[in-house]
């Protein structure tokens, strides 16, 4: 083992209670930044649910959207126009919108509807547990998850409720479709979805456009843009990104939870440049004693790093536990945190960057060391 | 007539600024050569330690000139002086500075890895240089298993180590009992015999004068006598 090594590691463990105070310190704020990270990811994810599991190419949607819940409308005689293009499948439209349920008990809650084409399947509930997606077709057929059904006032399949004072019954039941907004997502046929919502019958919110198999997209899009006025024609990966964007950025959300991640990285880095400082200044003899037999300030550095990434080695193995456990805990949760190896790769980064920057302090200490102290104490 | 190893020419150290300027050192010449064990005895206050510190290149003269092993130290900067002491130094000081977190092979072997020894090559020779001042029965032990004579010892087996033309060695016996002392007297003055190394010792305890081979005295930053076989030269 290098001595610089051992040297590192014997300082860092030589003053036990220090060392362990140092290591909570990196976990408290590491954990912090993993949870407002994870969250962050998490929260991306979920606000494009629906847009990640809908079957489509293009989505044509009303000018100005300015996310998946938007409620503004097109007309929905525009399919026949998009259908007319070179290239354009199907277009199918999809509405969406809240409305009330309203429980046998006679309590209401707010749910969110999803309409859509279920022949075509634009946009069909997944990860079904009962029931089928056919089912669905049949009169007053809805879908719901089974995590809400609770919030329902339902047991699950066959219960009825009403919304808008249309009754409805429970015809297939999913697992792990949660909103983040908590509003329960109910599934239905989109002529239903109209009613439900209040949606006038020659309107919908979005097209979903899929493409022959020969088509060219770009080329199609701006034949969807030209034909049909006051539309936005994007990709998932746009729109996507729009919706991110917009919960993310426009709301504070996303900011929120950079500014908690950002003061996670303040805090590790005072606690980890306090004790590297204090460990430097207490043996700043042992460095003076290096400095007069002759080495040069490299080594020292050396020494002063090697503590530094020991730190961030064991303080960050632990947080990243901790932080397994938080994303175990909250999976079935309406905003479950998100942690995947890219983050993780990046907040082992971010903590031996954090504490290499911490040690910045105890470096500068040690340059100015003048090795004539040896014969003074 | 050899070369001098160590060489201070002429040389002034003023310390503080100001008001608060003190001429720690007037015009000091003193050469060290090969094989030879020389005191540096002195009053507290004397000029002692700052002479130690510009001939072990820790400290630059303002005036006069160094010359190590035929390295001149002037206008060398903070780690040209670092790399002279590394290559041409070795230190043992009053109070050991051993590293209490590793033990005495590794004490040892810091001189050598400093110098970027290869680990394996540097551990035999730590052993090596720890029996010879007869501690090779204590190579595991920590400093604070150690008797101050035995911190000692392993200081010694530090500065000889790398196998230096040059030994500082600053008041080494000050913290040891008379036995530790003399025994720590031998090691030194066989060193300077048997490897031919320039040993110089500071220290103000008569008891050491039968190890020199000579004796300088300094006061008030100057030198004011020398001695050599226990005749006065000047």
């Amino acid at each position: 083992m290098p001595l610089v090594f051992t040297l590192a590691f014997r300082n860092l463990f030589h003053d036990r209670l220090r060392f362990i105070a140092t290591v909570i310190g990196i976990v408290f704020s590491m954990v912090l930044v993993t949870v407002q990270m994870g969250l962050y990811l998490g929260f991306g994810r979920m606000v494009t649910t629906m847009i990640d599991h809908a079957s489509a190419d293009l989505w044509v949607m009303p000018r100005g959207t300015k996310c998946f819940e938007d409620p503004s409308l097109l007309n929905a005689r525009e399919r026949y126009r998009a259908l007319s293009i070179n290239g354009v499948a199907e277009a199918i439209p999809v509405v969406i919108g809240f409305a009330d349920w309203r429980m046998p008990s006679g309590t209401t809650t707010p749910v969110f509807v999803i309409g859509s084409d279920l022949r075509s399947g634009g946009l069909q509930p997944w990860n079904l547990v009962e029931g089928r997606i056919e089912s669905l077709s049949t009169p007053k057929a809805v879908a719901v998850d089974r995590s809400y059904f609770d919030r329902l006032g339902i047991s699950g399949m066959g219960a009825t409720a009403e919304i808008r004072q249309q009754p409805v019954r429970v015809a297939a039941v999913t697992d792990g479709i949660r909103s983040f907004t908590t509003t329960p997502f109910v599934f239905m046929d989109v002529n239903r979805a109209r009613e439900h919502t209040g949606v006038p019958s020659g309107k919908a919110t979005y097209l979903l456009i899929r493409l022959s198999p020969d088509a060219d997209l770009d080329h199609v899009r701006s034949q969807l843009m030209l034909n049909i006025a006051r539309v936005e024609v994007l990709t998932p990966a746009e729109f996507r990104e729009r919706s991110r964007a917009f919960w993310l950025f426009s709301t504070g959300a996303g900011a929120a939870l950079f500014a908690g991640a950002l003061l996670g990285v303040i805090v590790g880095t005072v606690i980890v440049a306090q004790t590297l400082y204090s460990s430097t200044k207490e043996h700043l003899n042992e460095f003076a004693t290096l400095r007069a037999i002759g080495s040069s300030r490299q080594y020292i550095y050396k020494v002063i790093v090697w503590q530094a990434l020991l730190s961030a080695i064991i303080g960050f193995s632990i947080a990243a536990l901790i932080g397994d456990a938080i994303v175990h805990l909250t999976a079935a949760t309406a905003l479950p945190i998100l942690i995947t190896p890219g983050l993780n790769i990046s907040l082992f980064l971010l903590t031996v960057v954090m504490c290499i920057g911490s040690a910045i302090a105890a470096i500068v200490q040690v340059t100015r060391i003048d090795p004539v102290i040896v014969f003074t104490r | 007539m050899t070369e001098p190893l160590l060489e201070a020419v002429n040389v002034s150290k003023d310390l503080g600024s100001g008001a608060a300027k003190v001429a720690a050192l007037k015009g000091v010449s003193l050469a060290l050569k090969g094989g030879e064990l020389t005191l540096l005895m002195g009053p507290s206050g004397s000029g002692k330690t700052t002479l130690l510190s510009i001939l072990g290149c820790m400290l630059t003269p303002t005036e006069g000139a160094v010359r190590v092993c035929g390295h001149s130290t002037a206008g060398a900067g903070p780690e040209d002086l670092a790399l002279l002491r590394r290559q041409h130094v070795g230190f043992v000081f009053q109070s050991f500075h051993l590293f209490p977190t590793l033990s005495a092979t590794d004490n040892v072997r810091l001189a050598l890895d400093v110098r970027g020894e290869p680990s394996t090559a540097a551990k035999a020779k730590s052993r090596e240089a720890l029996a010879k001042v007869g501690l090779a029965h204590k190579t595991k032990a920590f400093p604070r298993e150690l008797s101050g004579g035995e911190q000692q010892r392993v200081a010694i087996a530090r500065a000889i180590v790398g196998n230096p033309s040059i030994i500082l060695a600053d008041e080494p016996t000050a913290a040891l009992d008379g036995e530790n002392g003399r025994a720590i007297m031998k090691i030194l003055a066989e060193i300077a015999k048997e490897r031919g190394h320039a040993v110089l010792i500071v220290t103000h305890d008569p008891r050491l004068l039968p190890f020199a081979d000579r004796v300088v005295h300094i006061e008030d930053g100057r030198i004011v006598g020398e001695e050599r076989g226990g005749v006065k030269l000047q």
